[in-house]
């Protein structure tokens, strides 16, 4: 499913004093099969945004018909707000935001505070329930089973314990399980890694790069570490202020080091070190990865080797 | 003075679990700024709880500030450490800055105008002045953890220990509380334990200390502790990425030195290439 959104803004308590823009005119798209990064301040409208996704934040004309204002006379009509998940349109009012939601995972910070149920089965079994009424017992196990299998977790051991009894990350892989559960095509996750140890981050990660090769088409994360965006991502945008300052694969978004830093973004080490050869002649045409880093650069040593030799 | 002395402190949560800090020895001096790393479950946490007597050891003693904690001290002995935890959510009490900075404050009875003046230090302390009338649901989560450290400076400690205090902030946020406690530190002269994840941090302590189930594996200079990558890896500790490309590069064979700077680096690459 492809996410379109166009001139899409909202205002968070409008009509108040505490009135603030979080999104203004956003227009951005997200292909199918794409891991796709969210990079952006506390503040830069980046939750906003994903909240829409799933119809969490609903757009107005989907809740009321305004009356169209008249238009003065020369005066061009504001540009229509779109906003679409595949064929779904979320500025419908007859849209069915409970299949939106079945088809948008959204996965949330810390979402292991979300746990609730007494066992680890109950709980991923919770969401699956409520939306695919009518399922049998055996069939909702087995979508279960299926869905913390796998977040790499040894159903059988684990579906009658508490989800309290288990530790940081594993609390987090039943969480994510409890999303997935659905098989929901598109998979939003706001800073999957946050919080946990060096270790458990690449975990998550590489659950991550699981899910995306079998389990849910796309893939949207929000992040504020680079590194994780140039490792991972086919493509990122960075929100800043309410609006979209890039839409780029790392490799190219990162060559803007000094926008970034302007916005009081990092940028990877791996663009950092390019940077740094660039300005000593040396240009690797590197993807930002560390591999690939690693890897050209020792090419060029090597050839450099060869040829000192010759 | 030894601002923190763990002498062979062993703790365990249930009594036929496993010791999650097994005979401890570990002190921290007066004025020291020591960052503590370990990946989760290596006992760091329990080590800040120690420290203030959140839990008490089940063998071994812990002293702070030559004062040997017990159930009749314990008040006092808090007064002289804070510890503030990573949720900054879960660690305010009033609706408004100034009141949540007073709720320690007051809760060991200071005189009002008393309370009035630690107030106002302790939020110049952690560059929130300007906030003082501010709710504090609406700020950042940089902004709630420095009125944190505020909460716990009125009661005017001798030492902070941060228990991944930044660990749920985003890189902004993260920037400005290592900045106040750096400054704490190095002005105040207030013993910082720092817990952290990240190893950048540990960077600008004085002294590194790693754990591993529940002992102290390794310490020393925080660059020193870097050098020694492969030791980190066994205790499931992840270097900094440019550790990792040193590594792979020197693996291969590339005089590049062990380096924790990206322009060094680089300088070292391009001769290479």
């Amino acid at each position: 499913m492809r996410i379109v959104a166009e001139h899409l803004s909202y205002v968070y308590n409008a009509r108040s004093p505490f009135a603030t823009a979080a999104l203004k005119d956003v227009s951005l798209t997200i292909e199918e099969g794409e891991f796709f990064g969210i990079i952006g301040h506390t503040g830069s409208g980046k939750s906003t945004f994903v909240q829409h996704l799933n119809g969490l934040i609903r757009l107005p004309s989907s809740l009321k018909r305004y009356k169209k204002k008249k238009l003065k006379k020369g005066q061009l009509p504001p540009p229509e707000t779109v906003l679409k998940v595949g064929d779904i349109d979320l500025g419908d009012k007859k849209t069915d935001f409970r299949a939106l939601r079945k088809h948008v995972g959204m996965v949330f910070q810390y979402p292991e505070y979300q746990l609730f149920a007494e066992t680890v089965k109950e709980d991923v079994a919770f969401g699956l329930k409520n939306f695919s009424k009518g399922l049998s017992d055996e069939e909702t196990e087995r979508a279960v089973k299926a869905a913390v299998e796998v977040v790499g977790l040894d159903y059988e051991a684990l579906k009658d314990k508490s989800p309290f009894e288990l530790s940081g990350g594993q609390k987090r892989r039943v969480a994510i399980a409890g999303v997935i559960v659905t098989r929901p095509e598109v998979l939003v996750l706001d800073e999957p890694a946050a919080g946990l140890d060096p270790l458990g981050k690449q975990e998550v990660m590489e659950l991550l790069h699981k899910l995306h090769s079998e389990w849910c088409k796309t893939i949207v994360i929000v992040s504020h570490d680079m590194d994780e965006i140039s490792e991972n991502c086919t493509k990122a945008a960075v929100f800043s202020e309410g609006s979209v300052k890039f839409v780029l694969p790392p490799k190219e978004l990162f060559r803007h080091a000094d926008e970034l830093t302007a916005l009081g973004l990092d940028v990877p080490l791996t663009a950092k070190l390019c940077a740094a050869l660039e300005k000593r002649g040396v240009s690797l045409d590197c993807d930002l990865t560390v591999n690939d880093f690693v890897e050209k650069v020792l090419a060029r040593w090597v050839a450099q080797k060869k040829g000192d030799n010759a | 003075m030894k601002a923190i002395a763990f002498s062979n402190v062993s703790f365990r949560y249930e009594e036929d679990s496993p010791f999650v800090i097994d005979k401890l020895n570990f002190s921290v001096e007066e004025g020291e700024f020591v960052a503590v790393l370990g990946h989760n479950g290596s006992g760091k946490s329990t080590l800040a709880r120690l420290a203030n007597g959140l839990l008490v050891p089940d063998a071994g003693s812990v002293s702070v500030f030559g004062v040997q904690l017990t159930d009749k001290n314990l008040f006092d002995v808090r007064k002289n450490v804070g510890v503030v935890f990573q949720n900054p959510d879960n660690q305010t009490v009033a609706t408004i800055v100034e009141d949540d900075v007073a709720f320690g404050a007051e809760n060991v009875g200071l005189p009002r105008e008393e309370i009035g003046r630690r107030i106002d230090f302790a939020l110049r302390a952690v560059g929130m002045e300007a906030y003082r009338h501010a709710t504090v649901a609406r700020l950042s989560g940089g902004q709630k953890q420095r009125v944190a450290i505020a909460g716990v400076l009125a009661l005017k400690p001798r030492a902070v220990i941060l228990d991944e205090s930044t660990a749920m902030l985003d890189p902004r946020g993260r920037r400005e509380i290592v900045e106040v406690v750096t400054r704490l530190n190095k002005e105040e002269g207030i013993t910082v334990v720092l817990i952290t994840h990240f190893m950048e941090e540990a960077l600008l302590a004085d002294r590194a200390v790693v754990m591993n189930r529940g002992e102290i594996v390794m310490q020393g200079r925080p660059e020193e502790i870097f050098e020694r990558q492969e030791e980190l890896v066994t205790y499931n500790l992840a270097l900094p990425r440019i550790g990792v490309v040193c590594n792979r590069l020197r693996a291969a064979g590339m005089p590049v030195p062990n380096t924790l700077d990206a322009e060094a680096l680089a300088e070292e690459i391009a001769k290479c290439v």
